[in-house]
C-alpha cells in the first residue's frame, strides 16, 4: 500500500489546465524527484500538495487519509521554498523553532534548543542561528530552511527545488549530504527539479511531468535508457538526444534504416513493425572514426565544441542531416578532422518512437 | 587643501539650507516668548528678556493684554480636542485600514481594484465639495458636534492614505513567507498577526504618522462639523484673534504647543521608518 496517494489531480488557471489527471503513488521514505521543464506545473503540484492551492479535482491521500480539504497548518507535510521564505524579523534559531513551536504548544524550551541545535548541527548552521536572515550567506539561508522542514520530522518533505538559489559549490555539497540528512529522518521526500543531472543523482525514483501529468515514473536508470517517449528522451541528456525521421524495415536479426536513402544496419532485438518512425540515439551512443568500417557512413566534419569533459562534435551525412556526436577529451585527440570521418552506432542504444504519438515502440 | 575647502563651502551650504527651514520655527519659538510690544517693535529685537506670560495665559485660559481687556481662550480644551480627535481617528483607520490593506494586496476579488480606486478618490475631492451636504446630514440625523461624526469623517482623509501605503508594503512581502508560516503548524490568524503585520510595520508606521498628522492639521472639517466644545487647536486658534487685538505672542505660543506632539510623535516613529526588515529573507 502505497503511503502518498495521487489520483486524477487536475488544476487550472482560468482556460489554463497546468495539471489534468495527474496519477502517482509514493511509498514512505521514498525519495520521489518530480522533474519537468519550466513551466511544466512542478511547482503548483507542490503547492497542491501542501495544501497552499486547493485541487480542482481528484484526491490527494496521506496514509489512506484524504487530505483535499486540509489547511496548510492541518496536513503532517513541510516544504522548503525555491525562495526559502525565512521570516526575516526572526533569528535564524526562531525560524528553525517555529514549527516546534506551533505544533506542540507544551514543548519546554530546553527541548526546543535541543532539537534546533541537534538540526542545525547536522547542517553545520550551529553557529549562525543567533544571526538574522539578511546576515546570512545564500547557502546559509537554504539550510536554514531545509532545518525548519526537518525539526518537526514531517512524515512528507516538500522540497521546491532547493538548489536552484545557491552557488555551483554549495549545489554538489548538499547534492551530497542531502540524501544522507534526509535517510536519517526517514521521511518522504518529494523533491522538485529542473536539472535532470540533479534528478538522476538524488531520486530513487524520478516522475517526469509536461504536459500537465507524470509521462514516466520510474528509476533514474530506466528513464535514461529507455524513455516512455521522445519529450522524455529529449529532457534528459546534455546534449540533448539526436532525432531524425526514418524508414525501418527489419532484416535478420538486425534492423535496417533508411534516411532519405543513406542507409544504416541498427542491431537490435525487437519487436517493432516495419515502417516509419522517428529513430533517436544519444550524442554518446555514436562512435566516430577516422577509419572505415561493415556498418560505417561517411559524415562531413562541421564544428566541435567542449563540454562537461567531453568533446560534442556536429557532423553532417552526404544526406545533409546534422548529427551531435560526444567523445571523451582521449577519444578526440585520435580523430583528425581533417581526413575522412565515420559514424557507427553502438548496439541497442538506439530507441524508435511513433512519428504521430512520440511514443516509444517498443 | 581643496578639501577644506570644499567642507567649509558644503558647511556653509548646510547652514544656508537649515536656516531656511527651520529660522521661520525658530522664529515662531522666539516669539512665543515675548511680548506683543515686543513683537511688534518696528526694529526687531535679537535679545529679550523671554516671558513665560503667553504660556502661563495659554494654560490658566486667560490673558491680560497690555491696554486691552482680558482675553479668555479655551486652548486647553482644543488640545485635548484635538489629540482625541487625532488618536480616535487614526486608531479606527489601522483598525478599518490595516486588514482591508492586506485584502487588497492579497486576495483578488472582484470589484476590488474599483473599491480600492474609489477609496483613493476620496482623497481627490475638495472638502468643501462635500463639506454642507456632510453638515446638512449630520444636523438631521444628530451627529453634529459630535467627537463620533468628526472622527467619522477623518476617515475621508486619513482611510485611503493607510490604505495605500499599507497595502505596497503588503504586496512586497512575499506570500511564501506566511504560507511558510503556516506549514510549521499556524493559524491563518496567526501567520497575519505573527508575520504579515511586523514586516509591515515601517508602512503602518509611516502611514499612521502621515494620517495623525492630517488629522491634527484638519481645519475645514472641524470648523463647520463641530462646536467649540469639540474644536480642535487648528480651529481654536481662530478664537486669537479678536476685533480688538491679534496676540502675536499668543499665538505663538500656541503653534509651538500644538506642533509638539506631532513633532515628538515622528521622532518616536523614526526608527519603525527606517527600518528595512524586508530584506534578505527571499534570495537575492
Amino acid at each position: 500500500m502505497s503511503y502518498l496517494d495521487l489520483d486524477n489531480l487536475s488544476k487550472s488557471f482560468k482556460d489554463d489546465k497546468i495539471i489534468s489527471n495527474l496519477n502517482a503513488k509514493i511509498e514512505k521514505g521514498e525519495f520521489f524527484v518530480v522533474f519537468g521543464p519550466s513551466g511544466s506545473g512542478k511547482t503548483v503540484l507542490l503547492r497542491l500538495l501542501s495544501g497552499i492551492m486547493m485541487s480542482d479535482s481528484g484526491e490527494i491521500k496521506m496514509d489512506n487519509q484524504i487530505i483535499n480539504e486540509l489547511h496548510p497548518e492541518e496536513r503532517d507535510v513541510s516544504m522548503a521554498f525555491q525562495n526559502f521564505a525565512l521570516y526575516p524579523h526572526m533569528k535564524a534559531f526562531e525560524n528553525i523553532a517555529s514549527p516546534l513551536r506551533a505544533k506542540n504548544k507544551n514543548m519546554p524550551e530546553n527541548e526546543i534548543h535541543e532539537k534546533v541545535n541537534e538540526i542545525a548541527n547536522l547542517l553545520k548552521i550551529g553557529h549562525v542561528l543567533n544571526q538574522f536572515p539578511k546576515e546570512l550567506s545564500n547557502g546559509q539561508k537554504q539550510r536554514t530552511s531545509l532545518a525548519r522542514s526537518l525539526v518537526d520530522k514531517p512524515s512528507v518533505v516538500l522540497l521546491d527545488d532547493p538548489l536552484r538559489n545557491v552557488d555551483a559549490k554549495i549545489r554538489f555539497e548538499m547534492r551530497l549530504e542531502l540524501p544522507k540528512v534526509l535517510k536519517e529522518f526517514n521521511t518522504t521526500v518529494i523533491y522538485i527539479t529542473q536539472d535532470f543531472r540533479e534528478a538522476m543523482a538524488l531520486g530513487d525514483r524520478i516522475a517526469v511531468l509536461y504536459d500537465g501529468k507524470f509521462n514516466d515514473i520510474d528509476s533514474p536508470k530506466n528513464i535514461y535508457q529507455n524513455p516512455s517517449s521522445l519529450t522524455t528522451a529529449k529532457l534528459f541528456g546534455d546534449p540533448t538526444i539526436n532525432n531524425f525521421d526514418a524508414t525501418i524495415k527489419k532484416q535478420d536479426g538486425f534492423v535496417e534504416v533508411d534516411v532519405n536513402g543513406e542507409i544504416f544496419n541498427l542491431k537490435k532485438n525487437t519487436k517493432i513493425q516495419d515502417g516509419k518512425c522517428i529513430v533517436g540515439i544519444r550524442p554518446e551512443d555514436i562512435v566516430l572514426s577516422n577509419d572505415h568500417s561493415e556498418n560505417s557512413i561517411e559524415v562531413e566534419f562541421r564544428t566541435k565544441t567542449p563540454l562537461n569533459l567531453r568533446i560534442v562534435f556536429l557532423v553532417r551525412l552526404k544526406n545533409g542531416l546534422e548529427l551531435l556526436c560526444s567523445t571523451t577529451e582521449e577519444e578526440s585527440h585520435l580523430i583528425d578532422e581533417n581526413k575522412k570521418m565515420y559514424i557507427s552506432f553502438i548496439e541497442e542504444k538506439s530507441h524508435f518512437f511513433d512519428i504521430e504519438t512520440k511514443r516509444n515502440l517498443e | 587643501m581643496s578639501i577644506n575647502v570644499w567642507s567649509i563651502l558644503k558647511f556653509f551650504a548646510y547652514v544656508a539650507i537649515i536656516m531656511f527651514f527651520l529660522f521661520p520655527i525658530a522664529w515662531i519659538f522666539n516669539m512665543s516668548f515675548m511680548t506683543n510690544d515686543e513683537i511688534l517693535r518696528k526694529v526687531p529685537v535679537l535679545f529679550y528678556e523671554p516671558t513665560f506670560k503667553n504660556y502661563i495665559g495659554l494654560w490658566e485660559g486667560e490673558i491680560a493684554i497690555e491696554g486691552f481687556a482680558t482675553m479668555y481662550v479655551y486652548f486647553k480644551q482644543n488640545l485635548i480636542n484635538s489629540a482625541i480627535l487625532s488618536v480616535g481617528s487614526v486608531s479606527v483607520t489601522l483598525l478599518l485600514g490595516v486588514p482591508a490593506a492586506y485584502a487588497f494586496a492579497r486576495y483578488k476579488f472582484k470589484g476590488g481594484e474599483d473599491i480600492a480606486f474609489t477609496l483613493l478618490s476620496f482623497r481627490f475631492a475638495p472638502a468643501l465639495l462635500i463639506i454642507l451636504p456632510l453638515n446638512l446630514y449630520f444636523s438631521e440625523i444628530g451627529l453634529y458636534d459630535s467627537y463620533f461624526a468628526l472622527i467619522w469623517v477623518y476617515q475621508l482623509i486619513t482611510l485611503p492614505l493607510l490604505l495605500w501605503i499599507v497595502r505596497g508594503y503588503f504586496e512586497d512581502i512575499s506570500p511564501d513567507i506566511e504560507y511558510a508560516y503556516r506549514l510549521d503548524g499556524h493559524s491563518w490568524f496567526q501567520s497575519f498577526w505573527k508575520i504579515s503585520i511586523p514586516l509591515a510595520k515601517p508602512g503602518i508606521a509611516a502611514a499612521s504618522l502621515l494620517c495623525f498628522i492630517y488629522a491634527w492639521n484638519n481645519f475645514v472639517f472641524a470648523l463647520i462639523l463641530g462646536s467649540s466644545q469639540i474644536q480642535p487647536v487648528t480651529v481654536g486658534a481662530l478664537a486669537f484673534i479678536t476685533a480688538s487685538a491679534i496676540p502675536y505672542g499668543l499665538i505663538a505660543c500656541g503653534i509651538v504647543v500644538s506642533v509638539l506632539p506631532t513633532l515628538i510623535l515622528a521622532l518616536f516613529i523614526q526608527k519603525y521608518l527606517v527600518q528595512g526588515l524586508s530584506l534578505g529573507a527571499i534570495k537575492g
